[in-house]
């Protein structure tokens, strides 16, 4: 069982590396995705059975041209054309394929698809999801996904968008995209791990693969090495985020012993790497600071409150939100005390639809003795719905009240 | 290579004008520059003088002519090119240099090869 997963795995990761070469070939994701497809089940009958082959890339990509071939001849019968047109070239050597990579990556984001597409097809091509997954994870019905990616690939080859990496000069601009892409597959699977769902932690470990890939073809680029920081510190809690049964354990609560000390020490080292190249704040890179604040401290109590209050009054100036300022009063709270961080967080405007804002406030007015207006911001928190773990643990705390 | 056609969206003026003058002057400068990609293109006078034919229960059926645009937009259906370039990044490129763009919009759309 466990070799069969260990080449289901194999097949899944040489898979979309052979997808990324594969398009840049035909220049037709479609096409592409549906001859990889074909050679994927393939391996998947014969490796088991014969062995996995010496060089299993080179299988699944000479298995998925063929089948490329066929496809493309046979749409070119159909349509009356000729099949001669198809601009095949041989195999690039192995160290091309991480720059197919990540073309592919940038294809999927480019921004003349929208941010909707963007998200689904790096879903599919780079996390090697079905549609039906795709549109789980997104909460899309799945025909609303077909159609989307379907739209979005035809896209690609009839406005010709060019399967490239951009150039030096566009690139700030079009990484942005790419990390808030790869940041929202991260948060779709990061949400959602209270529920312990399989695939939605595969979507957490795509964005990572994912992150580490960008900062890695763009070691100096202070955008990829914070949004990379920024995954590995908020993952390295993964474990401590759910009890054994399955509730969610907020941060305070953590066992901090299951926390992931190698991925700590990683994240931590790609935000001085990113500090140390950024010419100005960067979002993702003083995100991972603060994630970073926690991550070091050896209890909740003994969190470092001045220096993570001061990487929230940088946040506001770079990237200024309610939630961010929410967070930033309950940090205040921790250091000088519930009444000044309860008169930060009913100066934020625009929350109270956000069940967070109440359950903050109900929190601080229970510290402060105030249990029956603690009470009510819980209900109101309550009333506003958000997942059933959560909820659990809201009417819990309020239960401790009554 | 591809042809898209560039589609320039921008206040209805009257290009003709002399008012406009200065702009028209932009757009020649533009064509002289990329006078390598541009397969054809024209400006076209204002929506005022357009006019909207439609055959009322399709084919041999009764021509309806209207005054107008199809479309009553803020920015209006102004004039277009035709380039031929490499990708879609190019056409981008190009569109960003036009007039239009700066102060209205440039829709791209590839341009099908029967």
């Amino acid at each position: 069982m466990e070799a069969g997963d260990a080449v289901a795995r194999l097949v899944r990761d040489e898979g979309t590396r052979v997808l990324a070469t594969l398009i840049r070939v035909t220049g037709d994701v479609g096409l592409a995705e549906d001859a990889v497809q074909d050679a994927v089940v393939r391996a998947l009958e014969t490796w088991p059975r014969d062995g996995v082959p010496d060089n299993p890339r080179g299988w699944l990509l000479v298995t998925a041209k063929r089948r490329a071939v066929d496809l493309f001849r046979r749409e070119a019968a159909r349509s009356g054309k000729e099949a001669a047109a198809m601009p095949f070239v041989e195999p690039e050597p192995a160290d091309a394929v991480p720059d197919d990579l990540l073309r592919l990556v940038f294809t999927c984001c480019h921004p003349a698809l929208s941010l909707e597409a963007q998200v689904a097809l790096a879903l599919r091509t780079l996390g090697g999801l079905s549609t039906a997954e795709v549109a789980r994870a997104l909460l899309v019905p799945e025909a609303t996904m077909a159609k989307r990616l379907t739209r979005a690939r035809q896209k690609i080859t009839r406005a010709r968008i060019p399967y490239r990496v951009p150039e030096a000069a566009e690139l700030p601009d079009r990484l942005k995209g790419v990390a808030a892409t790869v940041y929202l597959i991260f948060n779709e699977g990061y949400a959602a791990a209270a529920g312990a769902d399989l695939v939605r932690a595969e979507l957490v470990d795509e964005a990572i693969r994912l992150a580490r890939l960008l900062a890695g073809l763009m070691p100096d680029e202070p955008t990829a090495l914070g949004l990379l920081a920024l995954l590995l510190l908020q993952n390295s809690r993964r474990a401590a985020r759910v009890d054994a049964d399955g509730v969610p354990v907020l941060l305070p609560d953590q066992d901090r012993s299951r926390w992931d000390v190698a991925a700590i020490k990683e994240g931590v080292s790609y935000l001085g790497r990113g500090l140390r190249r950024a010419a100005a704040p960067e979002e993702y890179l003083v995100q991972a600071a603060i994630a970073a604040c926690h991550a070091l401290a050896p209890t909740y109590a003994e969190t470092n409150w001045d220096a993570l209050i001061s990487w929230y009054d940088v946040l506001l100036e770079v990237a200024d939100s309610p939630v961010a300022r929410l967070n930033r009063a309950a940090a205040v709270a921790e250091r000088d005390g519930p009444a000044a961080g309860l008169s930060l967080v009913d100066a934020i405007p625009g929350l109270t639809r956000y069940p967070w804002w109440h359950a903050t406030r109900a929190e601080l007015l229970h510290r402060l003795g105030d249990t029956e207006a603690a009470r009510a911001a819980y209900r109101r928190a309550l009333a506003l719905g958000m997942s059933a773990p959560l909820m659990a643990h809201l009417r819990l705390r309020l239960a401790e009240l009554e | 290579m591809p042809t898209y056609a560039a589609l320039l969206y921008t206040a209805d003026v009257d290009w003709s004008a002399p008012e406009h003058a200065e702009t028209t002057e932009q757009y020649m400068e533009f064509g002289e520059a990329a006078a390598a990609v541009i397969r054809g293109g024209k400006a076209l006078y204002p929506t005022s003088t357009a006019t909207t034919v439609r055959v009322s229960g399709g084919k041999g059926g009764d021509v309806l002519t209207s005054d107008g645009p199809y479309a009553e937009t803020k920015e209006a259906l102004s004039g277009f090119y035709l380039f031929e370039c490499a990708d879609l990044d190019e056409a981008v490129r190009l569109a960003a240099r036009l007039p239009a763009a700066w102060d209205g919009v440039v829709e791209i759309r590839p341009v099908i090869e029967f």
